[in-house]
């Protein structure tokens, strides 16, 4: 691993996590696979580096369930790139996730704030 | 280009693909980088360790895909990998393709012989439109009692067919070629071939229009007469050939495995078809207005469009009105109707329940082996528990190893279902010999698509059915466990364990239904053999001959009674002379018992002196006509009065003699003797009653004893002769004996069909017999099978517990302790069994009820034979790992 970074700074993503946050980073558009790298770890505050090894399986099993396509465009040197684009489905498989994720969080939330046991 | 090679052209360009992506990938990377000011070489460094491996990475990507490629390309690796599998496990592979081999070969046969019998439409153009026209006096119980010629042409006029053409099969004398030979004959309209749209193979056949009232003198002959008369003489058309004396000009061959559509085998071997117009000579002008002189029916083709219950509502419409025009041709009481049956009915007949039967019986022995082979799948299974466990530790899928197990039991399948159509293809000879003569279009009998198709079918659901049990096991597989269990064989679960008892019970149940059904039909066939015939076949052989009966009065040899009865004793005197012979009688073909090979042949129509109860209509009633002595050659006895004798001549008053049952049903309070019939419908003198004989079985060996008449052949002729001839002697040679002396007399007359009698008593039970020994086999298979079975299950409940079996031998208990253990398992896999498999029994056996004859349903011998049969065969089966059990030795066993 790469020890630039300390442990602690990077998050281990919860399984199944990784295609929401790449259909979320799709949200605004058609983008590459390294622009999907880029956009999760700006908006995340460079918290969230996803690997290449993960992205791109990841991609492709999205591919496979149908929530995203792949188109060709143009990249920002003009070279010609796959662009991966959410479909329809995948509108719909990002805003359910999204709700079910807020349950989540606000129940994880709920959990730490609850009253601790005393510390002896 | 194969689909597989299109397969991996496509991933080719995939991962191509994906490179590209990868690598543009790693050069935006490096570019940002050197954007913000990093070193070219730096960036290139940290960019390509950011990213990782890029083999690695495709490697993984590629994982989640699955296109079509990949499944084609799995599906293939699996097939490898199955076959490998059972080329390891010879001995396991071999068990279970021969298994299923046989479940699917015997399958196979039988729906080949349904196929072709009862699923394949009728050869001709459009058969759904064909149908026999049948007519029934439903009043005085007659059914089939055929048609006169003024009601066909009602039925002709009245739109609702194309074409009707009557038959009427016959037998009749070919003459002018190198020997007289007789011919099955099936007189018809000239419409007949247009009717059914077949076209000769050779000549242009009958004018349908021809207007001839009368036999037109032209013949069309089948293509095997074609082949044994003529030498396949390709100039055979106008030639001219000699049928009972009458010419006729051959004009036309019918094609190769033709076969008049038709009810017996016989009918259906029809070699010669005369047209004829049934309203000329040689019908009487009298008979051919009558509404009461019958040809024996029709066969018709429906107007195009017609269903068969609209053309029979119109023709039930049609009748009212017929009835209502000449009621006193169809009187009320005698219910005259017109019934359409399919033509197929009619050729299928009688075989569509056995075939139907036999192909249930054959199911189930199919399902046995399948149940052996998921058996067999599952104790493999377990001993590959562990190499499963460790794929699934090692990452491997389980749907992925499921679909694996599941491929190689449908390997397993195919590879049985194609030994299976190996061994039909290879017996199909056999088979064919074996079925009886009764099951129509036998020749039709091919491997065709269809039944491949069936076989293939069949294939894959046996092996997804046996192949469903070891996948279910993988699921259920705990990973930990079994690799916990270490150097254990064994990894089967309770689970397991419980499928596998459940397995042998279904079979049991299934091989107990198969054996009381074989039990209870062997019963009824023993039972019929038993019968008290109220004959005696023994040492009696039957030839027959024919006299002939020409269109033209002129050339008949034998136009009265009498010049008949000059002929018969001269040959009977001819044939007493001959060494070896004790006795001799004649009679007409019907008087042949047991042997109808013409329906209508047999039936006389009957008038009761003074009895007014069935208003003009004729009784319908089995008759024939016999000699002096053919009750005494048949050993029937004569309960009172006296038999026919010498002088029951034509110049006499006529006599008859009658047998008990009908003397019982029409004179019930009344003394039969003395009392007068009419005993055919062209008799105009009174026949008197001079004696009765006991019931025999002549008509059917199956049935109760029906009335039956008999005339004096001196009085009453018969043109189709049996000669009876009592000694020991060989048919062939007899017959040629029979024939020399018949020639003798009179040179122009065939001799043939010479047979035991005894013979042609146990030919009546072809079907039945066939029937009952495909049974038999199946259930004998099914048996075995299940003895295999609970043989499985024990062997290796005894293995998986050697060790507990060796603590209890060293704790002290003795061989027949551990014997009684092992056994006492198998006893209770074959109780629960038996007592699932009595209640199907009893189901089915209630619904064959029809076919069983002198035995009950619930027969109770039977089904105690069968279950103790059962029992005793699946004792024979834990019997051997009984044995090993006991032969454990404790040192070893705990010690391993």
């Amino acid at each position: 691993m790469a020890p630039k970074h300390p442990p602690t700074s990077r998050i281990e993503l919860l399984q199944g996590t990784l295609d929401l946050i790449v259909l979320q980073a799709l949200r605004w558009g058609p983008c590459h696979g390294y622009g999907i790298v880029q956009l999760i770890r700006a908006q995340s505050n460079n918290v969230l580096q996803v690997e290449t090894g993960s992205l791109y399986p990841a991609l492709q099993r999205l591919l496979r369930q149908r929530v995203i396509a792949t188109e060709w465009g143009r990249s920002d040197n003009n070279r010609r790139v796959r662009l991966y684009r959410l479909t329809p489905k995948g509108r719909a498989r990002l805003s359910a996730e999204r709700s079910r994720w807020q349950q989540l969080t606000e129940a994880i939330a709920a959990l730490m704030v609850a009253p601790q046991p005393e510390e002896s | 280009m194969s689909v597989l090679g299109w397969f991996a052209r496509l991933r080719e360009r995939r991962t191509a693909e994906l490179a590209n992506e990868l690598q543009m990938h790693l050069e935006m990377a490096q570019a940002d980088r050197i954007a913000r000011g990093e070193s070219p070489r730096d960036a290139a460094a940290s960019a390509r360790r950011e990213f990782g491996n890029v083999g690695l990475v495709q490697e993984v990507a590629r994982d989640e895909w699955n296109g079509a490629g990949l499944a084609a390309e799995r599906l293939g690796q699996d097939l490898r990998f199955a076959v490998r599998m059972l080329r390891r496990a010879p001995g396991f592979a071999a068990l279970g393709i021969v298994t299923i081999a046989l479940g699917i070969g015997a399958s196979t046969a039988i729906f080949s012989v349904v196929q072709a019998t009862l699923i394949r439409p009728l050869p001709y153009p459009h058969p759904e439109q064909l149908v026999r026209i049948e007519d029934d006096l439903g009043g005085i119980g007659a059914r089939d009692v055929g048609m006169s010629t003024p009601e066909w042409h009602d039925l002709e006029r009245s739109g609702i067919f194309t074409d009707i053409s009557p038959t009427w099969f016959d037998n009749n004398n070919l003459t002018g070629l190198s020997h007289p030979q007789r011919v099955g004959l099936q007189i018809v309209a000239p419409n007949y071939f247009a009717l059914l749209g077949v076209k000769p193979q050779l000549g242009a056949g009958f004018d349908p229009a021809d207007p001839a009232p009368g036999f037109n003198a032209q013949a069309v002959i089948s293509d095997a007469l074609w082949r044994s008369s003529f030498g396949t003489d390709p100039h055979i058309l106008g030639r001219v050939v000699q049928l009972d004396s009458d010419s006729y000009r051959i004009v036309g061959v019918m094609p190769r495995g033709f076969q008049a559509p038709a009810r017996v085998g016989e009918e259906r071997r029809t070699e010669v078809w005369p047209a004829f117009g049934f309203a000329g000579a040689p019908l009487s002008e009298a008979s051919v207005i009558s509404r009461s002189s019958l040809f024996p029916g029709a066969i018709a083709r429906m107007a195009p469009g017609l269903t068969i219950a609209d053309a029979q509502r119109r023709v039930d419409a049609l009748v009212q009105s017929l009835r209502r025009a000449y009621p006193a041709d169809y009187p009320t009481r005698s219910d005259w109707r017109v019934r359409l049956v399919p033509l197929k009915d009619i050729v299928v007949g009688d075989v569509r329940q056995p075939l139907m039967f036999l192909l249930g019986a054959v199911g189930l022995v199919l399902l046995v082996g399948c149940a052996n082979v998921a058996n067999l799948l599952l104790a493999r299974a377990t001993t590959r528990g562990r190499e499963m466990a460790v794929r699934q530790a090692l990452g491997g899928a389980p749907s992925r190893l499921m679909r694996q197990l599941l491929t190689e039991s449908i390997v397993l399948s195919v590879l049985g279902g194609i030994a299976g159509i190996a061994l039909v293809i290879a017996a199909k000879g056999t088979l064919v010999r074996l079925i009886p003569d009764t099951v129509p279009r036998v020749n039709d009998i091919t491997i065709d698509w269809g039944v491949l198709a069936f076989a293939f079918l069949a294939s894959l659901a046996a092996g997804a059915m046996f192949g469903l049990a070891p996948v279910l096991h993988v699921r259920g597989l705990d990973v930990t466990r079994v690799l916990k269990l270490e150097g254990r064989g064994s990894t089967s679960s309770r689970d397991q364990q419980r499928t596998r008892r459940l397995l042998v019970i279904g079979e049991v149940a299934l091989s107990l239904v198969l054996l009381s059904t074989a039990g209870l039909l062997v019963r009824s066939f023993w039972g019929l053999l038993q019968v008290p015939l109220g004959f005696n076949p023994q040492h009696v052989t039957v030839v027959r001959t024919r006299l002939p009966y020409p269109n033209e009065p002129k050339e008949d040899l034998y136009p009265t009674a009498g010049a008949e009865e000059t002929f018969v004793r001269d040959v009977m005197r001819r044939l007493r002379a001959l060494p070896g012979v004790d006795d001799v009688a004649f009679g007409s073909g019907a008087a042949v018992p047991l042997d109808h090979p013409y329906q209508d042949q047999t039936l006389l129509h009957v008038r009761i002196e003074g009895d007014l109860s069935h208003g003009d209509q004729p009784l319908l009633l089995t008759g024939s006509e016999v000699s002096p002595g053919y009750f005494r050659l048949l050993g029937m006895s004569l309960v009172r009065g006296r038999s026919f004798d010498d002088f029951d001549t034509g110049d006499k008053p006529p006599v008859a003699v009658i047998n008990e049952s009908m003397a019982r049903r029409y004179w019930p309070h009344d003394d039969a003797l003395g009392k007068r019939v009419k005993v055919s419908r062209a008799a105009t003198d009174w026949s008197t009653i001079v004696g009765i004989v006991a019931d025999a079985r002549t008509d059917s060996l199956a049935g109760v004893s029906a009335p039956h008449i008999y005339a004096s052949l001196y009085q009453q002729q018969g043109k189709h002769l049996a000669i009876f001839l009592h000694g020991r002697f060989e048919t062939g040679a007899i017959e040629r004996a029979v024939r020399e002396q018949v020639q003798a007399v009179n040179s122009a007359l065939p001799v043939f069909g010479a047979e035991r009698l005894s013979d042609v008593v146990s030919e009546s039970l072809a079907m039945r017999r066939f029937s009952m020994m495909l049974i038999a086999v199946f259930a004998l298979t099914a048996l075995f099978l299940a003895a295999l079975g609970v043989y499985g299950v024990i062997s290796c409940m005894v293995s998986e517990r050697t060790h507990e079996i060796g603590l209890r031998l060293a704790l002290g208990a003795d061989g027949s302790d551990v014997m009684r253990m092992v056994m006492r398992q198998g006893v209770r896999l074959a109780i629960a069994g038996a007592a699932i498999g009595l209640i199907g029994a009893v189901l089915v056996s209630h619904a064959m009820a029809s076919v069983l004859v002198g035995v009950s349903p619930s027969d109770p011998v039977t089904f105690t034979v069968a279950t103790a049969l059962l029992t005793f065969v699946a004792l024979a089966g834990c019997y051997v790992p009984a044995r090993r059990a006991i032969r454990v030795d404790p040192m070893t066993a705990l010690s391993s």
